[in-house]
């Protein structure tokens, strides 16, 4: 597909911003990059074609809002839209938005992007399109009685989830028929209050799990899966640490997880590349959805490093039109990868946000670093904290851990307090090389653990 | 001279503690050593700026929700 002379609106910021620049470039395409006022100094507008202004420093007033976004890049001639990850990329009003003004949307329709974000409803579709989801309710419950007989059915611990609810918040855990009956009448009128939804639905506690998701690339009627990442560990909900792939699977469990997102994708005729999030017991070997991202996710290049597909590059050429150009068959992988994000924050000093000015800087020789720095950058405190993410490649796990430990140690970015400690400490870590993390050890072993500033 | 707070950090700065709540501080009152006069957020986490010298007849210089500069002045008092 020749997509030269066409141009594509960037509504991002930060690395992906810089990461998208690359791949539109690659495809001939021109770049109009949107940035706010406390922005004109980074590198993707450096690097665009053409930057323009969307408004003052706070995101609110600049890169979440919808209207100003749509109405810049329609000024600015732009022919698609690449929304990145965060901010408006799964606001599905904005998806619209941006198609009723003759532009195309890179990413899945409106309608796919609502539908996945309500919580109940992603759930349903994934039962229809038989993936497997942790034991619970069938849909929402009415009242203690209807919650007592799903409790008697899958057992406790389990979790009263608000239907309205989403990352984490609204959720109770109950152990007991007494907890229970104490608690849904609690949940349900903190709901209404908090969501204006009373609706609850249960689900079974899964313990000791590993997170797992599943990247697909659809074109509205055809998916393909391309394997899995693992992200087990965790700080505060926030990936840090992501592999591909989930060395804990075997083949079985992998073909497993990985088919079942595939009918999922096309069973919701989904469109560009998206992620679907599960919880993976070990013990029983089971796979529980828990939610379908509908963008570009921070950790996709593990993937890009072990299949050699540029996922940004594929799903642009979709929303342009384009049939999905992968067949299953296409799609292998080869060795390991690992990503470390690499934050403005001093881990020696509870993660203190360190916004600054970089220094010198010296990368390492074997290592892929996507990054919004430069030397002389003075980063912005108004957005999150993500500077980089630096990512290596190996013949297989330990390979990839040697390589990463290397890269650590030849990485340096003077002027600014990062997490690059924290990784030098965690690539050491016996019970991360042995891959025992499940998605609460980062957290115990931060309680344990001081990082020295370096 | 007229005694100053200075924000600690670069960021956004409040006045309150949640949009619908009245300001920590209002225009014209005293300030004690303590008191939380606002709060800033720097890459999505928040601080609170607390009042490490007492004055009265508080004058914001920073309006709510603006960005700031670390030592930026955001309230003089007598």
């Amino acid at each position: 597909m020749d997509l030269t002379g066409k141009s594509l609106f960037i509504a991002n910021r930060g690395e992906i911003a810089v990461r998208i620049n690359r791949a539109a470039k690659a495809l001939g395409l021109s770049v109009i990059q949107g940035h706010s006022e406390a922005d004109a100094d980074m590198l993707a507008v450096r690097m665009a074609d053409r930057a323009v202004e969307l408004g003052p420093p706070a995101a609110n007033k600049s890169y979440l809002d919808v209207a100003r976004v749509v109405a810049v890049a329609k000024e600015a001639g732009a022919d698609a839209v690449h929304p990145g990850y965060g901010f408006l990329a799964e606001n599905a009003s904005f998806a619209a938005a941006v198609e009723a003004a003759g532009m195309i949307f890179v990413g899945p329709t409106a309608d796919t992007i609502s539908r996945m974000g309500d919580k109940v409803a992603a759930r349903e579709a994934a039962i229809a399109a038989e993936v497997p989801t942790s034991p619970g309710s069938d849909g929402r419950i009415e009242g203690v009685d209807e919650g007592l007989k799903v409790a008697a059915a899958i057992g406790y611990p389990l979790m009263i989830k608000a239907a309205a609810g989403g990352g984490g918040r609204g959720i109770r855990v109950a152990e007991s028929d007494d907890d229970l009956r104490r608690l849904i009448p609690q949940a349900q009128s903190e709901a209404a209050a908090a969501f204006g939804d009373g609706g609850l639905y249960i689900e079974r506690m899964v313990r000791d799990a590993r997170h797992i998701e599943v990247q697909v690339l659809g074109d509205g009627s055809r998916a393909v899966h391309l394997f899995e990442r693992e992200c087990s560990l965790q700080r505060r909900r926030q990936k840090v640490w992501e592999e591909a792939p989930a060395a804990c699977l075997s083949d079985a469990a992998r073909t497993r997880v990985c088919d079942a997102s595939v009918r999922m994708a096309e069973a919701v005729n989904y469109r560009g590349a998206g992620t679907l999030e599960f919880l993976y017991e070990p013990e029983r070997d089971e796979f529980y959805f828990m939610e379908m991202n509908t963008r570009i996710q921070v950790e996709h290049p593990v993937t890009e490093m072990i299949t050699g597909v540029d996922l940004v590059q594929e799903m642009i050429r979709i929303a342009f039109g384009e049939p999905l150009r992968l067949a299953q068959d296409d799609v292998s992988m080869s060795g390991h990868s690992i990503e470390v994000r690499v934050n403005a924050e001093d881990p020696s000093n509870n993660f203190m946000p360190f916004p600054g000015l970089v220094g010198a800087m010296a990368m390492p020789a074997n290592a892929r670093f996507d990054t919004m720095l430069y030397e002389g950058y003075a980063i912005p405190p108004f957005y999150d904290s993500l500077l980089g993410k630096l990512i290596v490649h190996g013949a297989n796990r330990e390979a990839a851990m040697n390589a990463l430990a290397t890269a650590l140690d030849e990485i340096r970015i003077e002027g600014l307090k990062t997490t690059l400690p924290l990784f030098r400490a965690l690539v050491r870590d016996a019970d991360i090389r042995a891959d025992k993390a499940t998605t609460s050890y980062l957290e115990t072993w931060l309680e344990s653990h001081a990082i020295d500033a370096a | 001279m007229a005694k100053q707070i200075q924000s600690p950090l670069p960021g956004t700065f409040y006045r309150k503690p949640a949009p619908e709540e009245p300001n920590f501080i209002e225009d014209g009152a005293s300030i004690a050593v303590g008191d939380t006069i606002g709060l800033v957020e720097v890459m999505k986490t928040f601080h609170e700026v607390k009042a490490e010298t007492a004055g009265d007849n508080a004058r914001f210089q920073a309006e709510n929700e603006a960005p700031v500069m670390a030592g930026a002045v955001l309230v003089e008092m007598d």
